[in-house]
């Protein structure tokens, strides 16, 4: 009979344990559209107001009540791209180095090393950018982008160390240690017979990396430079002091620009019309759908990155 | 019959571990010579140093001498690319590259220096034919290797390691991940593979070793306990160790 009825207590405790944890994880979806239901609510004015044309309008005149979200749209796309052109070549190297080439003794610390860079607060890089960076732009290179590169539309414009470019900079500073730690940690999983076989038939380290390793894990690493995407994509405190603030569209990236999130950083405590405020929320919210987009898609990616060879 | 490999007193350590102690074996050109022993008993191990597979993790170290055609493979400055692609090798569980069928045999081959279509494809014919996997996959030469069965990927592992021509061909538990149809198939083509390459198995399936090799040693310890001819070393070894190992007392 004891028999019996500890199964019974166990049932019970399992389906309260069920019911806990079903309860919490409900509770993140829950509140994700709950988030997402307030966005919309406090968008309704700008929506009602400006409708699509919100989207491609580049007009931001708080004088007038007229806003578009289109500088702040490509400001925040633009910054992205350029901090992912910049970050994706040098985290691949960093993480090909830690897994392949660096002696036991240095993998540790140049590890950490790079996941330290991720902890540091972003309005520190801000700061950072700002004070140290900008300047250094501004006095060397980007005079000299200027003078070699000028003639090309997107090399051009004033150099002030402040701008697209330097917030592009700055983000892919931020987003190294994420790339590289997740691409390091796909490269660990080929398997070692892999590589093996790679220098099986008579290949060097270079030629097993970039004919094996690389398109064996290559759904992973995109799935881990989409990661970084969404990161660069929200980044707020160090693309605002960077970035110039500037809601003009202009092809130069050396020319001060602006971001979704640097725009409501700036702006939020001066927004008393509700059509100002409400506008600033519909910026918001299109930023949660791309970085929602954006993340599916990673997720996605990751989740198709699994190998079905080597099979017994 | 020649003595294509030619092993001296060779010692291996893992780091501080010494994981092969005095191995002393000959392997015999165009012959099959299987090692067997129990597991952790260096038969792998030994396999991996004739083709320096060791040098790839830092900490190995290698005593003694590999003797292959009159060279000791294991002195310093030896050009190990050359080294593999004399010595090929095929691993425990199949491990096609992320490529096509075609890819993968005409990858050793593009690395060697060929840069002719036509001359890639005819070899990866013959490579292909050599393995016995031409007849199921000639019409699918551009499918993703992965879309083969595990038995097709292994032999289309044997097919890459014989499209460069390699001289020895080392095979490390080569079906222990396939079934015993699949198995049958891979024996075949050791058998079949013998008349142009001197092939080294390592296998924990005695009827294995039995059935398709010539020579067998018998590791234990990272020792050579007996290496002999297989026939002899399955009915009448001449050590105790071999005898009790072979029918079934321990390991």
């Amino acid at each position: 009979m004891a028999f019996f009825e500890r199964h019974k207590a166990d049932k019970i405790g399992d389906a309260v344990f069920r019911g806990v944890s079903y309860f919490f994880a409900v509770l993140v979806v829950v509140l994700m559209l709950f988030i997402f239901a307030v966005l919309f609510k406090e968008s309704l004015p700008s929506i009602r107001k400006f409708g699509l044309k919100f989207l491609t309008s580049a007009a931001w005149d708080p004088v007038q009540l007229e806003f578009g979200a289109l500088p702040a749209i490509y400001g925040t796309i633009v910054s992205s791209i350029i901090a992912i052109v910049i970050a994706v070549p040098i985290s691949l190297g960093i993480a090909i180095f830690l897994t392949e080439m660096a002696p036991k003794g240095l993998r540790g610390p140049i590890g950490t090393a790079i996941e330290l860079l991720a902890s540091i607060p972003s309005i520190i890089y801000g700061m950072w950018g700002l004070f140290v960076f900008a300047p250094f732009l501004s006095d060397h290179i980007e005079p000299w982008i200027i003078d070699h590169l000028g003639f090309i539309p997107i090399f051009n414009g004033a150099p002030l160390g402040i701008g697209m470019l330097p917030a592009g900079f700055i983000l892919s500073i931020m987003i190294i240690p994420f790339i590289s730690s997740v691409s390091r940690e796909i490269f660990q999983m080929v398997p070692p017979i892999m590589k093996e076989s790679g220098y099986g038939v008579g290949a060097t380290k270079w030629e097993v990396i970039r004919k094996v390793v690389i398109p064996y894990t290559r759904s992973g690493l995109m799935g881990a430079v989409i990661l970084g995407l969404g990161r660069a994509l929200g980044e707020t405190m160090a693309v605002t002091f960077v970035i110039g603030n500037s809601h003009e569209i202009s092809k130069a990236l050396l020319d001060p620009a602006t971001s979704i999130s640097a725009t409501l950083a700036n702006e939020f405590t001066e927004a008393v019309d509700p059509v100002y405020l409400s506008s600033l929320v519909e910026l918001g919210l299109i930023l949660f759908v791309i970085t929602f987009i954006v993340l599916v898609f990673s997720k996605l990616l990751i989740g198709g990155f699994s190998y079905k060879g080597g099979r017994p | 019959m020649n003595n294509k490999i030619n092993i001296k007193n060779l010692n291996f350590y893992y780091g501080e571990k010494q994981a092969l102690k005095n191995v002393n074996l000959i392997v015999r050109e165009k012959e099959i010579t299987a090692l067997i022993g129990p597991s952790g008993c260096g038969k792998t191990t030994f396999l991996r140093c004739l083709n320096r597979m060791h040098d790839l993790y830092p900490g190995n170290r290698y005593e003694g001498e590999i003797i292959l055609d009159g060279r000791n493979i294991l002195e310093k400055g030896l050009d190990l690319i050359k080294l593999r692609s004399k010595v090929g090798m095929v691993f425990q569980k199949p491990t096609p590259f992320p490529m096509s069928i075609y890819e993968n045999i005409a990858f050793g081959l593009k690395l060697l220096g060929f840069k002719k279509k036509k001359e890639i494809t005819e070899r990866v014919e013959k490579a292909l034919k050599d393995s016995a996997l031409w007849d199921e996959i000639k019409d699918r030469m551009g499918e993703h290797a992965l879309s083969l069965s595990g038995g097709q990927q292994q032999r289309l592992c044997i097919a890459r390691a014989v499209a460069v021509e390699p001289e020895v061909i080392l095979m490390d538990e080569p079906c222990s991940a396939l079934d015993p149809v699949a198995t049958a198939k891979i024996e075949d083509l050791m058998t079949d593979l013998k008349k142009n390459y001197t092939v080294v198995i390592v296998t924990h399936n005695m009827q294995q070793a039995a059935r398709v090799s010539e020579y067998t040693g018998f590791f234990m310890m990272g020792e050579v306990i007996e290496f002999d001819y297989t026939q002899k070393i399955f009915t009448a070894p001449s050590n105790k160790l071999t005898e009790d190992y072979i029918t079934g007392r321990f390991g």
